[in-house]
């Protein structure tokens, strides 16, 4: 992972103040789940690298750290992917173009796609965990000559679950990658495989001993996905894991988001696996 | 292209590998080849289950039909797994509809001829159970997980 050479002129002095954004485009995914694009009113924008997140304020209601979500060599605006779980998110996924967000960010570390050249790739990502898996799948495929063999493996709970159904229809018709979905519970017109995202590991063909992970998705499923990898033969530093907890600050201030000794806002939000897998063991943490 | 001996396709396969030799030709003696075209089934819910399917290409179906919803997948073995294991244990009747969702080739052992050989040979049976409920405790974790549904934030 990188951490930020430099931050943007205005984060430094003033960090916890948010920008203000427009909504410039809406599109829905599932039920639960919208796509925002976002430019800022003024000014330019502060790029986002894959697996970075921004804090993003709905005025009046509170504010949610989300990943970026959208293809990092594309100009335009910001893009974000965001689940209506609770009321910020609800009041986001219920904006429409033309409604002004606060923004802060980015923050954190990035998922290190540079650093993974010349290695297989095995890419894990479950229910709204493919959101920031997705820049990394757009750089992977943009430079596919770069990477080894490239496996994207990815699990929701229903076909209706599923997102950025288009372009997983354009991966899949691809020859240079292996594509491969899988979900909970289905009906009979479902032709795919069902079983939760770690029994597709096995099916995926990877050099376990340089072999260069990143998995992305709920805590839990992070656990079992990263375990499932190390049986596999992975090294735990090779896994690279996205967590997200409860950034507030986002800067490592306030000590919300604290597992154990790290700050998922600071010194996340992508760890490796030898780094956090001990700690996700730890109900108290 | 001829057609390969049944102990070929049987010792290629993941679930019989290492298996000694003599045990792969004795279990080949209980099998024969078995094609199913898109949508057919290899087993209806409630029918006598008297046979193990050892997958060599194409994914089936395990699903249970639910009055009001249709048909429910549960689980999709594929090329390289083994679906069947109702033909171990009374009352030796199939559980789920297996439904091939494409074409589905596969080598069918059977039940009782199996059980026989596994009762006359100790050995081998026990080998075999030790690959049976590898799979059977795989597929128990999977619904495990399921249940508590891991893509929940």
């Amino acid at each position: 992972m990188t951490v930020p050479a430099e931050l943007p002129e205005a984060l430094l002095s003033e960090p916890m103040v948010p920008r203000e954004y427009r909504v410039v485009s809406r599109r829905r995914e599932t039920h639960d789940v919208v796509t925002l694009g976002l430019e800022p009113l003024h000014g330019p924008g502060s790029p986002v690298r894959p697996g970075q997140f921004n804090m993003i304020y709905a005025f009046g209601i509170g504010e949610v750290p989300v990943s970026a979500s959208g293809d990092p060599a594309a100009a335009g605006p910001i893009v974000h992917s965001i689940r209506a779980a609770g009321l910020v998110t609800r009041a986001l996924c219920d904006s429409h173009p033309g409604t002004v967000v606060g923004l802060r960010g980015p923050f954190g570390t990035d998922w290190g796609v540079d650093t993974a050249v010349g290695h297989d790739l095995v890419i894990v990502g479950g229910g709204i965990g493919l959101a920031p898996l997705r820049p990394v799948i757009y750089s992977v495929l943009a430079n596919r000559e770069r990477y080894g063999r490239v496996s994207v493996l990815i699990g929701a709970r229903s076909p209706a679950d599923l997102l950025y159904t288009s372009e997983l229809q354009s991966w899949r018709s691809r020859f240079d990658v292996d594509v491969r979905v899988t979900v909970d519970v289905a009906g009979g017109t479902w032709r795919g495989p069902v079983g939760i995202v770690t029994e597709l590991i096995p099916r995926a063909l990877f050099d376990p001993a340089s072999a260069i992970a990143f998995v992305c998705g709920p805590e839990i499923m992070i656990r079992f996905a990263a375990r499932s990898l190390v049986d596999h033969g992975l090294d735990p530093a090779n896994i690279r894991v996205s967590l997200e907890r409860n950034m507030k600050c986002a800067i490592g201030l306030c000590g919300h988001c604290q597992l154990g000794s790290e700050f998922v806002c600071r010194d996340g939000p992508v760890f490796t696996y030898a780094r956090v897998g001990r700690l996700l063991a730890i109900q108290e943490v | 292209m001829g057609i390969e001996p049944l102990e070929v396709l049987l010792r290629d396969h993941p679930f019989f590998r290492d298996l000694d030799e003599s045990d792969i030709q004795f279990i080949a003696g209980c099998g024969r080849n078995v094609v199913f075209e898109p949508g057919a089934y290899l087993f209806r819910e409630g029918e006598e289950a008297d046979q193990l399917f050892i997958l060599r290409h194409g994914r089936v179906a395990l699903e249970i039909m639910v009055p009001g919803r249709g048909p429910v997948v549960i689980d999709t073995p594929e090329e390289g797994e083994v679906i069947g294991f109702s033909w171990l244990f009374a009352p030796y009747r199939w559980r789920f509809d297996g439904r091939a969702l494409e074409k589905v080739r596969a080598v069918a052992l059977d039940g009782v001829c199996l059980r026989g050989k596994c009762e006359d040979d100790p050995k081998l049976g026990y080998e075999l159970m030790k690959r049976f409920a590898s799979i059977l405790v795989r597929r128990l974790q999977s619904a495990r997980l399921r249940v508590i549904d891991i893509y929940r934030p």
